[in-house]
């Protein structure tokens, strides 16, 4: 089936401009995303294979893979657990200073990653407010895997709070009385009602979430300590290593691989939902 | 619906702010007061705030007219990038020569540009000393003593900052000076240091704040005239220690010759350069921590920079390119002592 048709087939649409917002749509995809991501592409086979491979199965580059993939990995999972409470804590309850709080939701988004990398690890590290007293227990946090990970909850949770919130606002309060009507706890209601329920759009915030970990830059260079030994460099670091040596080449190559592995991931993660879709069907 | 209320506002704000901006540019160009863009690296920042004063005075009383500068800085690395990707510049005031060489290869500088003002067109030098908390608690007085139990050295990766370069390159000159010209000696005090190396952040600024905001470590490997101002900005907490051997770092500067050509800006420019080298302007870097070429100005502050120092120079390690060979390329001398310091651990 065309892709593009509408599900009723043949031409005549009910909602008329369908040409002109999906030629739209193909030139904006093509200029700010595909063109640049083929342009990656293109850098990228000036190496040749054997180059390619040398390159990535170079340790400091498999270290930053490693890294990467698993502290975005788990840096998602804790926003996922809090994004969800966050996300329930502002649909289900009304207490003063909402509105603030889900204000401040969204200021990841909008300062400076920098800034924000620069704040965290002085108050993390072990002389700053909170890293001077984990610093006692003799746990370093700045510098380490852990810094790392908070930097990387910080810029991710408000993708898992904004993925949950409308769907949990617009859940039919009726299913959950019929559920207390008949005699469900309340565990069970949350765990058969519920969940199902945002069950995608806490995957979907999950996927977001670790996706910007795997590309994030400025939050992460100044708490994570970059260093190869302790095995806290990111691969975004790594390409910045590159491009610092003018070696596009390899800086995109790097790129291309992070690239697959984050399409690959969002792509499962789409499939999932899909799949969970029809089984619910 | 509050949101949509509020993406719209701060729509048309942007827009608003964007048609101002270009009003503004608009208007700047259609005057014919000239604008020189200076493309510069971090830490002259202050020093070319007060330069481009006294360059624009100068400039009126000889030409008559009047001159704008505008600023940039960033790391210099990615400062020579963003030149070589298209952004404008009429004059690069970088860390180092290899950022310039590369504009060169670019096409972009002619070459022999090195030749074209004095002290290979390096206006101001500094070169790499140390900064220890007040009272020099872990007694550190050369490079010898970096390497002394439980002392944590903070200094950034050679491999994202050229400006780490020259802290490698100053402690390999003492090795050299110290063993008598043996390598294996020098690469192995090389690696002991780097194993006294806590944190290795991306970029000199970065170090800085690691050292200073964050409290770590017990010595900041740094340029000079970051030294100096640090010491300068944070009172009676810091002291600057001038190793016995280190490396004159020459900060290259370099009319872009294409861009201010198509421009017509060559003149303003070169003189731009050239009265870097003025009395003034010799004065005004010595203000600002860097060491005057000029050997005269420069004694005058001698109370502010050790003279004694044994300096080598980027040329005795065969230039930039050569250096990056032999130690900074993938697979190269600094891979090599980071594989050792893994190792050993």
């Amino acid at each position: 089936m065309n892709p593009f048709s509408n599900p009723a087939g043949g031409r005549n649409r009910i909602i008329p401009g369908f040409g002109l917002t999906l030629g739209v749509t193909l030139a904006m995809l093509s200029l700010l995303i595909l063109i640049p991501l083929l342009s990656i592409l293109g850098h990228a086979f000036q190496l040749t294979a054997n180059d390619y491979a040398k390159l990535i199965t170079n340790s400091a580059i498999r270290n930053a893979f490693i890294t990467t993939l698993g502290s975005s990995f788990l840096a998602a999972l804790i926003n996922s657990v809090f994004g969800f409470i966050l996300a329930w804590v502002l649909v289900r309850y009304d207490f003063r200073g909402k509105t603030l709080l889900n204000g401040v939701i969204e200021l990841p988004f909008a300062l400076p990653t920098a800034v924000a990398g620069i704040t965290l690890s002085k108050l993390y590290s072990d002389t700053g407010f909170f890293g001077s007293f984990f610093a006692g227990y003799g746990i370093p946090i700045a510098y380490t895997h852990i810094g790392l990970i908070i930097a990387l909850v910080f810029v991710g949770i408000p993708f898992v709070v904004r993925s949950i919130q409308p769907v949990l606002e617009n859940l039919d309060p009726t299913y959950e009385e019929a559920g207390s009507m008949l005699g469900a706890s309340k565990f069970t209601i949350f765990r058969r009602i519920i969940f199902p329920e945002l069950r995608p759009a806490l995957l979907t915030g999950f996927g977001l979430a670790f996706a910007r970990g795997l590309g994030e830059y400025g939050s992460v260079i100044y708490i994570s300590g970059n260093s190869a030994k302790n095995h806290t460099q990111v691969v975004s670091y790594v390409i910045m290593q590159k491009l610092n040596y003018v070696d596009y080449a390899s800086a995109t190559a790097i790129a291309l691989v992070m690239l697959i592995i984050a399409f690959v991931m969002l792509f499962s993660i789409n499939m999932i939902q899909l799949w969970q879709a029809r089984r619910v069907q | 619906m509050k949101h949509k209320k509020i993406i719209a506002v701060l729509t048309v704000t942007a827009v608003l702010t964007a048609a101002g901006l270009l009003a503004g540019c608009g208007r700047g160009t259609d005057e014919d007061t000239l604008t020189l863009t200076n493309v510069s690296y971090d830490p002259t920042r202050e020093l070319y705030k007060e330069y481009n004063e006294a360059f624009q005075k100068h400039y009126k009383g000889q030409t008559g007219k009047d001159i704008r500068i505008v600023q940039s800085h960033g790391g210099s690395g990615s400062q020579a990038r963003s030149v070589i990707e298209g952004s404008r510049a009429d004059v690069v005031t970088l860390a180092l020569s290899y950022d310039v060489e590369r504009l060169e290869r670019a096409g972009l500088i002619d070459a022999g540009w090195e030749q074209e003002l004095p002290d290979d067109s390096a206006p101001y030098t500094s070169t790499i000393v140390f900064l220890v908390r007040k009272g020099n608690p872990k007694g550190i007085r050369d490079w010898n003593d970096l390497t002394k139990s439980g002392v944590s050295v903070i200094t950034p990766d050679p491999k994202s900052s050229g400006g780490a370069c020259w802290n490698f390159l100053a402690a390999w000159s003492w090795g050299l000076d110290h063993f008598g010209g043996n390598e294996i000696k020098t690469r192995a005090f090389m690696t002991d240091l780097y194993r006294h190396v806590t944190v290795m952040d991306a970029g000199a600024r970065g170090s800085t704040t690691t050292f200073v905001e964050n409290g770590q470590g017990d010595v900041l490997v740094a340029w000079e005239n970051e030294a100096l101002y640090t010491m300068r900005e944070y009172p009676g907490r810091y002291e600057v220690v001038v190793p016995s051997v280190s490396i004159l770092a020459q900060p290259s500067v370099a009319v872009v010759d294409r861009l201010a050509r198509r421009k017509g800006h060559e003149q303003a420019a070169e003189e731009y350069l050239r009265y870097l080298y003025s009395d003034e302007g010799q004065e005004l870097a010595a203000k600002n921590d860097f060491r005057p070429s000029n050997p005269d100005i420069l004694r005058r502050y001698a109370d502010r920079f050790d003279l004694n120092v044994k300096l080598t120079r980027i040329s005795d390690f065969g230039g930039w390119d050569a250096a990056y060979v032999k130690f900074f390329d993938d697979d190269a001398l600094f891979d090599k002592i980071m594989a050792d310091v893994d190792g050993s651990q």
